[in-house]
């Protein structure tokens, strides 16, 4: 594929709100995973909640859109002057010309959970003031932006679980290819609800304390919450070797099981060797592996057995969602602007909280950041449902 | 925008009164008189007895119009690239759950959870195929139907193989369908292709202009189209059930629709 410039980019989760904290957390080897004390869940367990997304307040003019996932967009946009990058590349382009791919796993569901608590006790009917279309509906967070940033141009929402938002690179890459489109914003945004909260513990895949990616004593994910964008373009005449580009997007499905991966992550390996394939890379040249790594024992393992088998056991590879927890349908665009992050700023970040490392998985787990530039990072999203995307970004040249 | 193409091997529809293909078509081309009735959902025999138990009416929607299609196009289902769009995909286990969620109790069915996701039909589809190619779920509320197209064209044109658009959606039960009223379930697949091919039935080029998507002339069919996210493709079945050349208007995001061209094979 023709590689696209990623000419701006933002992220926020519990870590902090915009690259700076994002990029210092992570050189420090610090977390954002906390006892969950989220609205009136009531589990042992950690979650990564950003603080203050309830705080922050949507346009008048777009007060239907009101609810957690669409006020953790828009804190999430207000980041690094990413709006203004949009506006630019709007001026530039026109409003027709820019697509919209976002991903989300759950959407405004929240609203619908409180909803329901609200039932009218003769009709049964929610209340009035709850508005499905604009919050809980899947494609809430695409028709907020969009009206948002003025968009006029295509838009869609990728709603695989928690590869959704990997995936949207690829919608936006094909899209451009095909001359529909000059520029893309894609991202991810999925914020914490009781769905997922309630859901992850039912299937006993939630871990009591800050997850272990990759630990011998790993036992579960830690949820969290993110948002992360960024703008895609052809590379431009001023296109410098520095930048970071989107060099190759792989996909699959593993066939296997709803919610378990395949035990030998056949389906990751194919999706990771479709990245290398795309973007022309060989396996020997990842410098760096930012890991889907949710730190379930058999989603590491099955991880673990599918980098082996396509690159080797030497390659540096760690999972981010330590410090972030598991942002889910968010997880995608964060990890990818961490992949970015990484190779703008010349690092390797290394995984916390996993003390003791399985050395039945034979990776080459980095448990402290390196202070040495990638050339090439390969970042994994895979979710259920057996969907599986990987993204190999670079630097320009 | 350029136009994104592809030739359309095969389409399969299963909606209210619509009971497959041959038979809307009949009803579309004016053959036949529109009876209306419940959309009747086969159970999805591609499925291990085990997986089948736990399926929704979306997922045995979107693999009867997924098959019907594929058959009908002579296409290997194991090796096909997938396109899933729905508005809200599962809207009854999205019920149960959020019931569930309002107990003191909270106690949430596993199977429950892993079948909430979006692409719970897609996930569902490749364990019935075998299929370990890109498979993709989307939503676009009303206008899902023509971004899925929109996705599928723009995958055939990269991929330059096969790909098997399938829309699906079902209502919601109480007290979900006051605030997002559907009429019945409706499925809609497409076989598409890069290249002319022994089936192929009309050449497809589809770009986004500005406008308001057509509305179906006939007043008993208008309500369908209307009645569900999918059944927003009806204007373009309308055409190639009466096997014409010409072009429609599928509703997309304003102040865009989705303009899509049909060539006679």
């Amino acid at each position: 594929m023709t590689p696209l410039v990623l000419s701006h980019y933002t992220a926020t989760t519990c870590v902090g709100r915009g690259l700076g904290p994002l990029e210092s957390a992570l050189r420090a080897g610090r977390g954002g995973l906390a006892p969950c004390a989220f609205e009136t869940v009531d589990l042992d367990i950690h979650a990564g909640e950003i603080e203050g997304v309830d705080d922050e307040r949507l346009p008048a003019a777009l007060a239907a859109f009101d609810c957690r996932n669409n006020r953790l967009a828009r804190l999430a946009l207000r980041q690094d002057g990413f709006e203004d990058a949009v506006r630019a590349v709007v001026a530039r382009v026109g409003r027709r010309r820019v697509g919209l791919f976002l991903g989300t796993s759950t959407s405004g569901i929240l609203e619908a959970e409180l909803a329901f608590r609200h039932r009218d006790p003769l009709t049964g009917a929610l209340p009035a003031a709850f508005s499905y279309r604009s919050t809980q509906n899947t494609f809430s967070v695409a028709a907020f932006v969009r009206e948002l940033l003025g968009l006029e141009g295509p838009a869609v929402v990728v709603s695989t679980a928690c590869s959704s938002s990997a995936k949207v690179f690829g919608c936006a890459e094909r899209m451009v290819a095909a001359g529909v489109i000059d520029a893309a914003l894609v991202g991810g945004v999925d914020s914490l609800c009781l769905t997922t909260l309630y859901g992850f513990h039912s299937l006993q895949l939630t871990a009591p304390g800050p997850c272990r990616p990759f630990a011998v004593d790993r036992d579960g994910i830690t949820i969290g919450e993110g948002a992360a964008f960024a703008l895609l373009e052809r590379p431009g005449p001023d296109a410098s070797s520095a930048c970071v580009a989107l060099q190759g997007v792989g996909e699959s499905n593993d066939a296997y099981h709803l919610s378990s991966p395949h035990p030998d992550g056949l389906g990751a390996r194919i999706a990771m060797a479709a990245a290398l394939s795309a973007a022309g890379v060989e396996p020997g040249q990842v410098d760096y592996l930012n890991l889907h790594g949710t730190a379930t024992p058999s989603n590491d393992r099955a991880e673990a057995r599918a980098v082996v088998a396509l690159l080797g056991a030497r390659v540096p590879c760690s999972s981010t969602k330590g410090a972030t927890g598991h942002t889910l349908g968010a997880a995608g665009a964060v990890e990818a602007v961490i992949s970015a992050l990484a190779l703008a700023r010349g690092f390797m970040p290394g995984g916390i909280n996993s003390r003791q490392l399985d050395p039945a998985l034979g990776v080459h787990y980095l448990t402290a950041t390196r202070n040495v530039a990638p050339a090439r990072v390969l970042s994994n999203s895979f979710g259920f449902g057996g969907t599986n995307c990987s993204l190999l970004l670079g630097r320009l040249g | 925008m350029s136009a994104l193409t592809a030739f359309v091997d095969a389409i399969a529809v299963l909606g209210p009164g619509l009971d497959g293909w041959p038979a809307a078509e009949a009803v579309l081309a004016r053959h036949a008189p529109y009876a209306p009735g419940p959309t009747l959902l086969p159970a999805p025999l591609a499925l291990p007895a085990a997986e089948r138990r736990r399926t929704g009416r979306v997922v045995k929607l979107a693999i009867a119009v997924g098959l019907e299609a594929a058959n009908r196009a002579g296409l290997e289902v194991g090796g096909l690239v997938t396109v899933f769009s729905s508005s809200a995909c599962d809207g009854d286990n999205c019920h149960e759950i959020c019931q569930t969620l309002a107990t003191a109790e909270r106690e949430l069915s596993p199977t429950r959870f892993h079948n909430s996701v979006h692409n719970a039909a897609a996930g569902y589809w490749s364990i019935a195929t075998g299929a370990m190619a890109a498979s993709t779920a989307l939503c676009g509320y009303d206008a899902s139907f023509a971004m899925g197209l929109l996705e599928a064209l723009s995958q055939v044109a990269a991929l330059q193989r096969p790909v098997l658009l399938i829309a699906a959606d079902t209502p919601y039960p109480p007290p979900l369908s006051a605030k997002r009223p559907l009429s019945d379930a409706f499925g809609i697949a497409l076989a598409l292709a890069p290249s002319r091919g022994e089936r192929s039935v009309a050449r497809l080029a589809a770009s986004l202009v500005e406008g308001v998507a057509d509305r179906l002339a006939d007043t008993a069919l208008e309500p369908l189209r209307l009645g569900a996210p999918a059944g927003r493709a009806l204007p373009l079945l309308e055409l190639f059930a009466r096997r014409q050349t010409g072009s429609v208007m599928l509703e997309y995001l304003g102040p865009l629709a989705l303009c899509a061209e049909v060539n006679r094979c």
